[in-house]
């Protein structure tokens, strides 16, 4: 088990760096820079701020200074955040970005295993076809299209919790926020989880535990639940890409000062620094959670094999 | 076409071959949540491309006179107006023609990529096959959202086609799985040991015999690729790296009314409801597919 996580782990790196090269070079070979702005500046201008930032070296030397800023943890400046550098900037994004997705996540399995386990229970009832149906729905639905409409009803015509925006330490800020990221992956859970306890209730020792005479909450609590969520726990690194995705647009809904929507202001500002230092943070914690899950999986599940 | 192209590719199953389409076809009639998809996507293609010829708006003619105007007023704006008096009517169903057109193109490009690089590693197998779906996992463990923004970056803003072209040449991940998992089982038959045997090459084998044969799988992976494709595009024109103005599009629309939404909610829900209608439908419809298609799954 520990040989297996370590030989993971060492795949992760080889499969990162792969990663930030390719995005390197598409990025920089992208026509337009960061200093093309619509009022042209004057060349030697131009050129001073490319020397600056170091854009006039060639490429393959700007890459290996790259990277040897990334050992050190230094993502270079941003270039349009004048007087950041890209590690500030994402450092101070992060923290409520992971709080935001974290929380999504939690509030889908406190939600969605629930309903599929209801929805699994009564199989082929109205509960079940309202809960599938909605779960449709849920993941038909994009975060851009929840998001406005969940702000529209409970902060403009309810006026229960604030339409967007942050304040350091108010919770209820996140409310709609997880609200809206937590939909689609309860809807995912819902039908996963329905799905894997309909097979599971079939079984045998499902069988021999009613048979035994088990209250029927026992049987699916102690007996068809764990196994069944076996595919959940699978999903949960698939789940963590999602979120993160989403993060991009919900923080940009509702005006949250996470780090998501740099990505996308680095891509229209053709920031380059910020776009990278973006995509290798993001990628790292993706890789990282899928690494998770998959140690998670083996550790629940006795009958995976490690080679 | 598919009866040919069973017909051509495993002459000994030809019989139960057609049994299988008829039945799928079955199937998929009996399940009324995919026949009604259909319709809807059927009936909103119709209305998206011949609609905006009956208003006699243009989708960025300024009306100085009806500025936000609410659907329902006593003027031609069936749908009623944005900020800038253009009407939505027509500007939705244009963002509507974008998406369909979108989520066919770009479908297509990863269905073309990802058949032949899946069924390619399949069937080669060995070091190349290693080799092909490690960098498919490389690609895999980036979210592919991230991807699509690296190449939006890379185009030249608002040429939206040559964009997709791209993002469906990155999409085909997921269908070149598929397909090489088929390919691995499919290689093993005896009609392909009889192709072998009388001597057709691989690049032949893989056309006239491999290919035909995953194509259930691949046709239900594409009918849920279309409405991935119709998300990025309007998720993309959402956050403003997609269609530009004074081009519409759904996702850049619902952008507009999700920010007017205080006093003009319908901006925001008259492109949302077009969009949620078309995503619902193209999965409903794919979920039918699966079911007739793949028995096994009930």
């Amino acid at each position: 088990m520990m040989r297996y996580a370590l030989r993971r782990l060492g795949g992760v790196i080889p499969t990162l760096f792969i990663i930030i090269t390719l995005s390197f070079f598409v990025i920089r070979l992208a026509p337009g820079g960061p200093f093309d702005e619509e009022q042209a500046l004057p060349p030697e201008i131009k050129a001073n701020l490319e020397a600056a930032y170091g854009l006039d070296k060639p490429l393959y030397e700007q890459y290996v200074r790259y990277l040897g800023g990334l050992v050190q943890g230094d993502f270079g400046p941003s270039f349009k955040f004048k007087d950041f550098s890209v590690t500030e900037l994402i450092a101070q994004g992060l923290p409520i970005s992971l709080l935001l997705g974290f929380s999504a996540v939690l509030l889908a399995m406190m939600v969605g295993i629930p309903l599929g386990t209801l929805a699994a229970l009564r199989q082929n009832s109205p509960t079940d076809y309202s809960i599938m149906s909605l779960a449709v729905l849920g993941i038909a639905l994009p975060s851009f299209v929840t998001g406005p409409l969940v702000a529209l009803v409970f902060g403009l015509y309810l006026r229960w919790l604030p339409v967007a925006g942050w304040e350091t330490g108010q919770l209820r800020y996140l409310v709609l926020p997880v609200i809206t990221l937590a939909l689609p992956v309860i809807a995912y859970i819902a039908r996963l989880t329905r799905g894997s306890l309909l097979e599971v209730l079939r079984t045998n020792f499902v069988r021999t535990a009613r048979a035994k005479g088990l209250p029927e909450y026992r049987v699916i609590l102690r007996h068809a639940l764990r196994p069944a969520l076996l595919p959940v726990v699978s999903y949960l690194g698939p789940a963590t890409a999602f979120v993160v995705t989403g993060s991009l647009v919900v923080e940009t809904v509702f005006g949250l000062p996470g780090s998501g929507r740099y990505l996308v202001q680095g891509a229209i500002n053709r920031d380059y620094t910020l776009v990278m230092g973006m995509i290798v943070v993001y990628g790292s914690l993706t890789l990282m959670c899928n690494l998770v899950a998959d140690l998670l999986y083996g550790w629940l599940d006795p009958r995976v094999r490690y080679d | 076409m598919t009866e040919a192209v069973i017909v051509a590719g495993a002459p000994a199953d030809q019989v139960s071959s057609r049994g299988f389409w008829a039945d799928a076809w079955r199937r998929l009639k009996r399940n009324k949540a995919s026949m009604v998809s259909a319709t809807v996507i059927i009936l909103i293609a119709i209305v998206a491309f011949g609609g905006p010829h009956l208003s006699p708006h243009a989708f960025d003619a300024i009306d100085w006179e009806n500025m936000a105007v609410p659907p329902g007023g006593p003027n031609d704006h069936w749908l009623g107006t944005d900020r800038l008096g253009r009407d939505l009517y027509v500007r939705t169903l244009n963002g509507v023609q974008i998406s369909l057109q979108i989520g066919l193109l770009a479908t297509f490009v990863s269905l073309l990529i990802g058949v032949t690089f899946g069924a390619t590693a399949g069937y080669v197998g060995g070091r190349i096959d290693n080799l092909m779906m490690r960098f498919v996992d490389i690609l895999y463990s980036l979210p592919y959202i991230f991807i699509v923004i690296i190449l939006s970056t890379m185009f030249e803003r608002g040429n939206i086609y040559v964009l997709f072209l791209a993002i469906g040449a990155v999409g085909w991940l997921t269908m070149a799985r598929i397909v090489r998992g088929q390919t691995l089982s499919l290689k093993r038959k005896e009609f392909i040991e009889a192709a072998l045997a009388s001597g057709v090459s691989t690049p032949a084998i893989l056309a006239r015999h491999i290919i035909p044969n995953v194509i259930g799988p691949v046709i239900i992976y594409a009918t849920l690729t279309i409405p991935q494709m119709i998300l990025f595009e309007s998720f993309l024109s959402f956050l403003g790296l997609g269609v530009q103005e004074p081009q519409a599009s759904l996702g850049s629309l619902i952008n507009e009314g999700a920010q007017e939404m205080e006093s003009a909610v319908w901006m925001l829900l008259v492109p949302a409801s077009f969009l949620v209608t078309l995503l619902t439908c193209f999965n409903f419809l794919g979920d039918g597919l699966r079911d007739a298609l793949d028995p096994r799954d009930r």
